[in-house]
C-alpha cells in the first residue's frame, strides 16, 4: 500500500501520490482552476472578519504559473504589501497599476494615474497584447464607493467581454476579472447588479477559526451549481483544502487564559469534612416515604384526638349559624 | 496608559510596532478611555503625535494624561505634541479670510466636498523634520472622533478617503501608526456610521471594540473588550485572532479579567 505524504506548495502538479494525496491535489485544481476556467467576472465577497484577499491572491498566483498577465488595480493597499509573499516568478508578471497612494489627485504631483479611477479602469479594457489576460480588482468597494453604481458595471462588462468586440480579426484569449467586494459596505442593490454580472460568486465565511467559500457557478447556458469548500491558505498563498467543517471535537486550549479554580480565594467554605459529610449522609429527608412511615400512616393511631380546630372570632366577623347552602334546590 | 491593557495587546512603549492602523470602537458603551491610553502610550513611547481632537478641549486631555503620566502642555511645548483642538479652532474658520486654508475648512462650505485641508494639516505635522532635532521614534496620528465628522455634515466616502490618504502617508510612507474613534451606533440605524465602521474595519490591523454589557450596567463590571487582530504578517499565515475580557474603569488604571471572573462576583 503506498505510503501517503504531505503536499507542498507547488509541487503538487507533479506529485505521484497515494489515493488521498492525489484526490486533495485533484480538488485544489478543481476549486481555483474551476473558478479561472470560466472568463469573465469572479466576484469575491468577504466580510470583516472573513477577509477576502488572500484567496484574491491565491488566484492571482495560479495566474501567473499558468503563463498569464496580471493587471492588479490597487486601490486599499500599497503596492509593497500587496506584493508581499509572492515569490520573484509571480512578480515578474504582475503589473500594478497604483490607485493607493494618490487616488484623488490629492498632492497634484502629477503622479498619480491622469483621469482618475475611472479612467484607470477604462484604461484596461483597452489590450495591446492578445495573450491571456487576468485583471484584478482591489477592491471593487473601493470603486462602488466612488463611481456611480452604473458605471461601474457597464465598465466590468465591457472588461469582460473583451473578446467579443467587433472588427477584431484575431480570436482573443478570455480575460479573466477578479473582483473583491467587502460585503458589509453596500446595500442590496449594488450587490445584486454585481452579483448577476458575475460568472462565479465566492462567498467567504467560516467557523471556529477554518474558513469555508460558498461559491456559485453561472455557467451560460447551464443551471447555476452550488458548492461549499472549506480550506486553509498558506503562506506562499497556495490553497490546503480540508475535507469538511472542523470537528466539534478539536479544542484547542487558548494558552493566554489558564484555567482559573474559582474557589481558591472565596470568603465562605464551599468544601465539607469528613463528619459533616457523614452526617448529610445519613440525614433522612423529611418526604422520603421509609417503611417506617408507611406503618404509621397505615395504622389508625388516635390521631383525630390531636387534630383540633381552634377558632377565635375576631371583632368584626359576622357570626351566622345558618348554613349558607339552605336554599339550593339542588 | 494602562499596564494590562498592553499586557493583553502583547505591546510595550519599547516595543511599539510600525505601519498599522489601530481602530476602536465603542457601542453602548464610552470608549474614550482607549484613546487616553494610547496617548499616553505613544507619548511615552517617544514618538511624535499629532492628535486630533475634536470632543474635548486640550485641559481635559491633559487632566486625564496627568493622571496616567505623562503632560501635554510639556510634550506641546518642546514639539512632540501636535494638537488641534477642534472645540477652539473651529470658532477661527469663520473669522479668518477665506484664502488661507484651515484644517476644518468644510464647516464653512455648503456642500462639504472633502477632508483634504486637514490631510494637509497632518501631513505637515507629522513630516519628519529638516534640522537634527531630537529624532521621535516613529510619527503617530490619533483621532478623537470621526463620528462626530460625519455629524457635521462629512459625508462617509469623504471621512474614509481621508482615512486612506493619512494611512498612505503616515503608515506606508512614514511607517507611522494611526489610531481613531468611531462610535456604533448599533441598533440606530445609521448608514453613513455603518459604511464608515466597515470600512474601516476592512483597513484596520486591530480593532478594539469596548462594548457595555447585554445585561445592562454594572458597578463593578463596566464593559466588555474585545481585540480581534486582523491582517497578520504574511509570514506566519496566522489566522486572525479574537480575545474578549471585561473591564472595570477605576480612578488611575483600568483592569482587565477574562468574562465572568471580577473579584467583586466570585
Amino acid at each position: 500500500m503506498p505510503r501517503p505524504f504531505h503536499l507542498e506548495g507547488a509541487e503538487q502538479l507533479s506529485v505521484t501520490p497515494s489515493e488521498s494525496v492525489r484526490r486533495g491535489a485533484e480538488r485544489e485544481l478543481e476549486m481555483l482552476e474551476s473558478l479561472l476556467a470560466l472568463g469573465g467576472l469572479v466576484l469575491l465577497r468577504d466580510s470583516v472578519e472573513w477577509e477576502g484577499r488572500s484567496l484574491l491572491k491565491a488566484l492571482i498566483k495560479k495566474s501567473a504559473a499558468c503563463g498569464e498577465q496580471v493587471h492588479i488595480l490597487g486601490c486599499e493597499v500599497s503596492e509593497e504589501e500587496f506584493r508581499e509573499g509572492f515569490d520573484s516568478h509571480v512578480n515578474s508578471r504582475l503589473v500594478y497599476h497604483d490607485l493607493f497612494r494618490d487616488p484623488l489627485n490629492w498632492s497634484k504631483t502629477g503622479e498619480a494615474l491622469p483621469e482618475g479611477p475611472l479612467g484607470a479602469l477604462r484604461a484596461m479594457c483597452r489590450r495591446t497584447n492578445p495573450g491571456p489576460v487576468t485583471i484584478a480588482l482591489d477592491s471593487l468597494s473601493w470603486l462602488l464607493l466612488h463611481l456611480p453604481c452604473t458605471t461601474l458595471c457597464q465598465t466590468l462588462h465591457a472588461l469582460s467581454h473583451q473578446d467579443s468586440c467587433p472588427g477584431n480579426s484575431t480570436p482573443v484569449e478570455p480575460v479573466h476579472v477578479l473582483g473583491l467586494l467587502h460585503e458589509e459596505l453596500h446595500g442590496p442593490g449594488p450587490v445584486g447588479a454585481l452579483s448577476s454580472l458575475a460568472q462565479a460568486e465566492v462567498t467567504l465565511s467560516g467557523a471556529m477559526g477554518q474558513a469555508s467559500a460558498h461559491i456559485l457557478y453561472r455557467r451560460p447556458r447551464q443551471r447555476p451549481t452550488h458548492q461549499t469548500q472549506w480550506f486553509s491558505i498558506l503562506p506562499d498563498f497556495s490553497l490546503d483544502l480540508q475535507r469538511g467543517p472542523p470537528l466539534e471535537l478539536q479544542r484547542h486550549p487558548d494558552p493566554h487564559t489558564p484555567p482559573v479554580d474559582p474557589t481558591t480565594q472565596l470568603t465562605f467554605n464551599l468544601h465539607l469534612s469528613k463528619e459533616e459529610k457523614e452526617a448529610k449522609d445519613s440525614l433522612t429527608l423529611p418526604f422520603q416515604f421509609s417503611s417506617e412511615k408507611q406503618q404509621a400512616l397505615l395504622r389508625p393511631g388516635p390521631s383525630q384526638a390531636t387534630s383540633r380546630i381552634f377558632y377565635e372570632p375576631d371583632a368584626y366577623d359576622d357570626l351566622d349559624q345558618e348554613d349558607p347552602d339552605d336554599d339550593l334546590d339542588v | 496608559m494602562f499596564p494590562e491593557l498592553n499586557h493583553l495587546l502583547n505591546t510595550t512603549p519599547d516595543r511599539a510596532e510600525q505601519g498599522k492602523l489601530t481602530l476602536l470602537c465603542d457601542a453602548k458603551t464610552d470608549g474614550s478611555f482607549l484613546v487616553h491610553h494610547f496617548l499616553s502610550f505613544y507619548l511615552k513611547a517617544n514618538c511624535k503625535v499629532c492628535f486630533v481632537a475634536l470632543i474635548q478641549s486640550f485641559s481635559h486631555y491633559n487632566i486625564v494624561g496627568q493622571k496616567l503620566g505623562v503632560s501635554l502642555t510639556t510634550a506641546r511645548e518642546r514639539g512632540q505634541l501636535v494638537f488641534l483642538e477642534g472645540l477652539k479652532s473651529s470658532v477661527d474658520v469663520f473669522f479668518r479670510s477665506q484664502e488661507e486654508p484651515h484644517p476644518l475648512q468644510f464647516l464653512r462650505e455648503a456642500n462639504t466636498g472633502n477632508l483634504q485641508p486637514l490631510f494637509e494639516f497632518v501631513r505637515e505635522a507629522l513630516k519628519p523634520g529638516d534640522n537634527a532635532e531630537a529624532a521621535w521614534r516613529c510619527p503617530v496620528l490619533l483621532v478623537d472622533d470621526l463620528s462626530v465628522l460625519l455629524s457635521l455634515g462629512v459625508g462617509a466616502v469623504a471621512v474614509l478617503d481621508f482615512i486612506h490618504y493619512c494611512r498612505a502617508t503616515v503608515c506606508c510612507e512614514l511607517k507611522g501608526n494611526i489610531v481613531t474613534l468611531v462610535h456604533d451606533s448599533g441598533d440606530a440605524e445609521d448608514e453613513e456610521n455603518d459604511v464608515l465602521l466597515n470600512g474601516l474595519s476592512h483597513q484596520s490591523h486591530l480593532i478594539l471594540r469596548a462594548e457595555g454589557l447585554a445585561t445592562g450596567f454594572c458597578r463593578d463590571v463596566h464593559g466588555q473588550l474585545r481585540i480581534l487582530w486582523r491582517r497578520p504578517s504574511q509570514l506566519t499565515a496566522q489566522r486572525d485572532r479574537s480575545l474578549t475580557y471585561q473591564y472595570k474603569i477605576q480612578d488611575k488604571s483600568v483592569s482587565f479579567f477574562a468574562k465572568g471572573m471580577s473579584p467583586a462576583v466570585l
